[in-house]
């Protein structure tokens, strides 16, 4: 049955018939080969960038003699002159306090703000709640002269310090966006009942709805991790110094240097630099794409 | 019965001080909890967005607090030919970089909305260029686009020998600008196709099955179910695309700072050159100021644009 449609769907291909999605040919043409390409196309940077951290320099320059897609001799130079001759373990480490830092702020102060928003119910409740989601369309292209004037006049330039509070204004928006979704979906009854039992409004926070909304959090949480890892203009305009430098900042400033571009180690730095990112990634990869859906509210 | 005994003892249990009761004062509470947020908010978002304008009517350098200039800055902004030159790169850019994403990022969602083995790790998969740091992955695009060691030279020239001479990706300015807006795309595909895969999912099967009874074919299923129940999520995403595209930096400052002869500089590597790098805070805040028109016309287009369609159509019909 099937068959006999598959091929009268292959003979006329004008009048695609909808049994026709189901043949093998068709398929492995109009979804698996165009997927395939995707995947390549979107991996390939990733994988060049891994198979030229482990290349000797010889290997590098010369596509002759060595076939580019593969390592024939494997090297760790590029890690070892990374580690050991750079400041970039101190990169690293400013990073991560920078980015735990500012997302701890984040979480903070818009798990509060979403409770009061959507929990506490004000007059006037649904525009603040508006206009946090507002801030979150001004992008830091516009922001950064003014905020580094801001940031001199706080006497934090070149410090860590600026990005952990700066962070917090692409990151309290959407965490608390991401929070409000959540909260809606914890039925009211459950604080009503504590209500009526006696319990204050923080403890009704503190006890059923932050327990609830845990896989929340920790959505908005690696989220906000993730952006302050990868963020970039902030880092570049505030922090002078090499040794205050985030990794992207850094790679970027501290390792291109002179007309002859030292590729095995930029290409190591930016492998390690992605690394923590992409492992978080992998650990909670659910949770990465239900918050970037919004998915949360089912 | 048990329900009173039990609320009875558990008040008495507790003696509330003032300032548990303080806590529980729901004005007192809305406005400590709304503090931390809005304060930050206000302190470095709200104060600078205003004296960022403010910035771009003085002429504030670094070291030195500028007087009020009035329009200065603009009138002389509208004579460089360099603001002119960004604000064309910034406007190409955005229109062929937010097509090229939507264009692949839906057929990718398509693709991705079958079913197949794998497909939660092939979706995981796919999420990996918006993860990994865009300067880093901007760095590898870099190195693809090397003149002498390109990879994609080297499969052109060397294997499918489709072309004699290296391509010159960075060098000149129209490879240059196509260069970077194709890395662009590559970024911006996966959260274009994660977002519109997660609108698909919420399409009803039933409305394909109707269809399909009433002999619709796949190009109609898609233009009359699949696109119109699309367009309020469209119209979302690509309200945020264009403007993150528009006011982009860190892939133009990553791989070309502006070069080559300034021709790829996007507003925003043209405000940091002249604000952070020249130390021109106030012309710097005046190319930044310079975006929000920009910004808030193609917010308006796209999102009511968009959004219009829905309404004409009727959008009560689930």
């Amino acid at each position: 049955m099937t068959d006999s449609v598959a091929q009268a769907s292959a003979v006329a291909k004008t009048a695609p018939d909808t049994m026709a999605w189901d043949s093998g040919l068709r398929r492995l043409m109009m979804i698996y080969l165009p997927l395939a390409c995707f995947v390549i196309i979107l991996l390939f940077p990733f994988y060049w960038m891994a198979i030229t951290s482990f290349k000797p320099n010889a290997e590098l320059m010369n596509f002759k003699e060595h076939n580019p897609f593969w390592i024939s001799s494997p090297t760790l130079a590029h890690v070892k002159h990374l580690l050991f001759d750079t400041a970039y373990p101190r990169w690293l480490w400013t990073t991560m306090l920078v980015a735990i830092g500012s997302t701890t702020l984040s979480l903070l102060a818009s798990t509060l703000a979403a409770y009061a928003i959507e929990r506490l119910r004000f007059r006037g409740s649904p525009y603040v709640g508006l206009g946090i989601y507002l801030a979150y369309l001004v992008p830091p292209s516009i922001l950064f002269i003014p905020l580094a004037t801001v940031v001199v006049q706080f006497g934090l330039f070149d410090s860590p310090m600026a990005l952990i509070l700066v962070y917090p204004t692409f990151l309290v928006p959407f965490c608390t966006w991401l929070l409000i979704g959540y909260f809606k979906s914890i039925p009211y009854e459950l604080e009503e009942c504590a209500l009526v039992d006696g319990a204050t409004r923080l403890q009704i926070l503190r006890r059923i709805t932050l327990p609830l909304a845990v896989p929340g959090l920790i959505s908005a949480g690696i989220f906000s991790f993730t952006l302050s890892w990868n963020e970039f203009i902030y880092a570049l305009a505030f922090i002078q110094s090499g040794a205050n430098k985030t990794v992207p900042v850094a790679i970027l400033t501290e390792l291109v240097t002179g007309d002859v571009y030292q590729w095995g180690a930029l290409m190591a730095g930016s492998l390690l630099g992605s690394l923590p990112v992409a492992i978080f990634y992998s650990l909670f990869v659910d949770y990465y794409v239900s918050s970037l859906t919004g998915a949360v509210k089912e | 019965m048990s329900v009173t005994t039990l609320s009875s003892l558990a008040l008495a249990q507790r003696q509330p001080s003032w300032l548990v009761r303080l806590f529980d004062y729901k004005p007192f509470l809305i406005v400590m909890c709304l503090a931390p947020a809005i304060g930050l908010l206000a302190v470095f978002l709200t104060y600078p967005l205003g004296l960022g304008i403010w910035l771009a009517f003085t002429d504030t350098t670094i070291g030195r607090s500028g007087v009020f200039v009035g329009f200065e800055n603009f009138q002389y902004l509208l004579t460089d030919p360099l603001w002119w030159n960004a604000v064309f790169y910034s406007v190409v850019y955005t229109a062929i970089a937010t097509f090229g994403k939507f264009a692949l990022g839906f057929w990718l969602a398509l693709l991705l909305n079958n079913h197949f083995p794998f497909k939660s790790l092939l979706r995981a998969i796919v999420l990996l260029p918006w993860i990994v740091p865009t300067v880093l992955s901007a760095l590898a695009f870099w190195w693809i686009y090397d003149p002498q060691f390109s990879i994609i030279s080297y499969l052109l020239v060397d294997v499918l020998h489709w072309r004699e001479t290296n391509i010159d990706f960075l060098g000149s300015p129209w490879p240059a600008r196509f260069s970077l807006i194709a890395a662009n795309i590559w970024r911006g595909i996966p959260f274009v196709a994660i977002s519109l895969l997660a609108g698909l999912q919420t399409i009803s099967p039933s409305l394909y099955e109707a269809a399909m009874l009433d002999g619709a074919s796949a190009w109609q299923r898609f233009r009359y179910i699949t696109f119109p129940m699309m367009m309020p999520i469209l119209a979302i995403v690509m309200t945020f695309s264009i403007i993150f595209t528009f006011t982009d930096f860190q892939l133009v400052y990553a791989i070309t700072r502006g070069g080559p002869g300034n021709s790829t500089h996007l507003l925003a590597t043209l405000a940091f050159q002249r604000g952070i790098a020249g130390g021109e805070l106030g012309e710097g805040a005046a190319i930044a100021v310079s975006m929000i028109p920009f910004l808030v016309f193609a917010t308006v287009f796209s999102y009511f644009g968009l959004a219009r369609r829905k309404w004409q159509q009727g959008e009560s019909n689930d």
